[in-house]
């Protein structure tokens, strides 16, 4: 956008709400701050916590701004098969990280996701799982706390730099005070703000344009303008059958292994950021739970989040390209949740509108701290720094590293300001790392032969092919640098997302192929009893305990599976 | 932990729920043409209202 106009006038009321808001905030921090005695209360919440909060804070440590902000973007641009990322590209594994992994984290003495993979094969493999690791949560934090000052700057023109240090500094106030209990507990309230927000706006503005049928009719026009069958922003499966059928620009192979299966595992299964809320659970039954109870809301976001998208969308064709701002002369589709915002609610509303997209961005870095401290206070400092110290000594230092991220925080939100090109950078270099783990995950816990030598030299190779195949690959009117295709642009696709979902695809293949072959020449360093409780095949089955039939894993988990495929069966 | 989380989250809705409320019923109805002349403040004030209220009647009630 180029006028410098706010989009958003807010009232004492709305500012009202917003304080009101920052001091439950701040208030969960000091009323938790006695409860912690010892580093597990302050990393692991003392495995303390009932199912429905982990549950709640689970799908909300992952639902960052990003993600509102991004859903309804790409809910403009491509329409219901947006719903891929949660229908496909998450419900199957939560359940699977549910029913089959979370025994193994949960059960086993880990406190960490890299501290697992410790136990399971080596030093390096985790050395090279917690660096990484530790690196990429604490950019993430900064490029939410950006994200942040960025459209509070655009949005109500308040000037950037306060935001980011006001909003660090209450992250890191009730983190600091709290740990990891009050960023779940806020990750709750956040949960609510949320739906609780953004509900009114979806129904005002499915209401004007006319209901879903009207919306249907109207996002036609959208699809052939652009060279589409008709219903294509409104089936998810349809159109997908070769990639030049539809905006997102992907096939059904790609998406489906690429997404549902290499990426979203490899999230849902691996990221310390999530499953670190299913640890803090005070049960196994309740740590298994968590991801389930997510599931449910989950599934059903894409009303809140991608929805809005669409009707911003037929809006846009409506108002023939006027209603949505541009930027650099292009659509701003990021703009879509903030430009229905201020044309729907009214002062007051507004103010809860406003409020909980705050309140995501700062969930989302306070997430993303809390990950960090546990990881480089367990993974770092105590294995590599400083052993054999005090519990309390490692709680203080719990405490001290919630400073230095958010500081490093901070910092990246400075880079990110000033140069974009680094953060694109540094999210490609994530994603190479992350593409090959849940190869890594799967062989180790499902084959008790993988060793050591494979999964790290697995890992690396899956990180090294990831690179390696994005220098060969290009998407259509990119050119070749950052973009791919730095070596030589052998293969050409259709979109971004498409080349993004084959990088998956060769780095988890490569990193599965070579961890077993590596794994067969090298020699096993753990004896059986030493992976009782890490590897599937030698840990005796969790025990059926005492509970009512409706509420053990194993039914929840047919039933989630059972709305997703009536979720997809509608909207095919 | 003897910290049940309904307590604060029951109690910020129904601030809100209350304050929406009053919003709805002091404010000028000018202000609704653009939420379609529909009194939103309002109506998801007596929402949250009733969400806060519940929340809280559950944590009292456990203990």
């Amino acid at each position: 956008m180029n006028t410098l106009t706010a989009y958003i006038h807010l009232t004492p009321v709305d500012y009202a709400i917003l304080i009101i808001y920052f001091i439950f905030v701040l208030g969960i921090g000091f009323a938790l701050k006695r409860f912690m005695k010892g580093s597990k209360d302050f990393f692991l919440s003392g495995q303390s916590i009932p199912a429905w909060v982990t549950g709640l804070a689970f799908l909300s440590a992952n639902l960052g701004a990003q993600e509102v902000i991004g859903m309804g973007a790409s809910g403009a641009k491509y329409g219901i098969m947006t719903c891929h990322f949660y229908w496909l590209g998450a419900i199957p594994a939560m359940v699977f990280l549910a029913i089959f992994m979370m025994p193994f984290y949960y059960g086993s003495k880990a406190r960490s996701v890299p501290e697992y993979l410790k136990l399971r094969f080596d030093e390096k493999t985790r050395a090279f799982n917690a660096f990484s690791f530790a690196v990429m949560t604490i950019f993430s934090s900064g490029i939410s706390l950006h994200a942040l000052a960025r459209l509070l700057e655009t949005l109500v023109q308040w000037n950037y730099w306060t935001c980011i240090f006001v909003s660090a500094l209450i992250v890191l106030v009730y983190i600091f005070l709290g740990g990891l209990t009050s960023a779940i507990y806020n990750e709750v309230l956040q949960f609510f703000m949320i739906v609780l927000g953004f509900t009114p706006l979806v129904f005002l503005a499915l209401k004007d344009i006319g209901g879903w049928s009207a919306l249907k009719e109207k996002l036609i026009p959208v699809a052939v303008n652009q060279g589409y069958a008709a219903g294509t922003w409104t089936h998810t499966w349809i159109h997908l059958g070769s990639p030049i059928e539809n905006p997102m620009g992907v096939g059904p192979l790609g998406l489906v292994m690429g997404l549902g299966f290499v990426l979203s595992f490899g999230y849902w299964c691996t990221d310390f950021l999530v499953i670190q809320r299913a640890m803090a659970a005070d049960s196994m039954s309740s740590a298994r739970r968590t991801p389930l109870i997510a599931a449910f809301p989950k599934m059903l976001f894409p009303a809140l989040v991608i929805l809005p998208g669409m009707i911003a969308m037929a809006m846009q064709q409506q108002s023939r390209g006027t209603f949505l701002p541009t930027i650099n002369g292009m659509t701003d589709y990021n703009m879509v949740i903030p430009v229905l915002l201020a044309k729907y609610l009214p002062t007051g509303l507004l103010g809860l509108g406003l409020t909980a997209l705050m309140a995501s961005f700062m969930s989302g870095m306070a997430g993303n701290v809390t990950a960090f401290n546990a990881v480089w206070t367990y993974d770092i400092y105590q294995s590599y720094i400083a052993p054999n110290k005090s519990d309390q000594h490692y709680l203080w230092m719990g405490r001290w590293a919630t400073v230095f991220g958010i500081l490093v925080s901070i910092g990246a939100a400075f880079l990110a300001s000033k140069f974009d090109n680094i953060m694109d950078m540094l999210q490609l270099v994530f994603g190479f790392v992350n593409a090959p783990l849940f190869a890594t995950f799967l062989l180790g816990m499902f084959w008790k032969r993988t060793t050591g030598h494979g999964a790290f030299f697995g890992l690396i190779s899956g990180t090294g092919a990831a690179a390696l195949f994005h220098g060969l690959a290009l998407s259509v009117g990119d050119l070749p640098g950052i973009k791919g295709g730095w070596l030589h642009p052998c293969f050409l696709f259709r979109s971004e997302m498409g080349q993004n979902f084959w990088i998956a695809i060769v780095a988890w293949t490569v990193c599965f192929g070579l961890t077993i072959f590596i794994s067969l020449i090298t020699k096993r360093a753990k004896s059986d009893e030493e992976l009782v409780g890490l590897v599937y095949s030698l840990t005796p089955k969790p025990a059926v305990v005492n509970e009512p039939w409706h509420i053990r894993p194993s039914t929840l988990a047919i039933i989630v599976l059972i709305c997703v495929l009536i979720l997809n069966l509608i909207f095919v | 932990m003897n910290f049940d989380l309904r307590f604060p989250l029951g109690l910020m809705f129904a601030i809100f729920g209350l304050i929406l409320i009053g919003v709805g019923i002091f404010s000028s109805p000018d202000i609704y043409h653009k939420s379609l002349d529909i009194n939103v403040n309002l109506w998801w004030g007596l929402v949250l209202l009733i969400f806060g209220g519940v929340m809280l009647k559950l944590a009292m009630h456990k203990k």
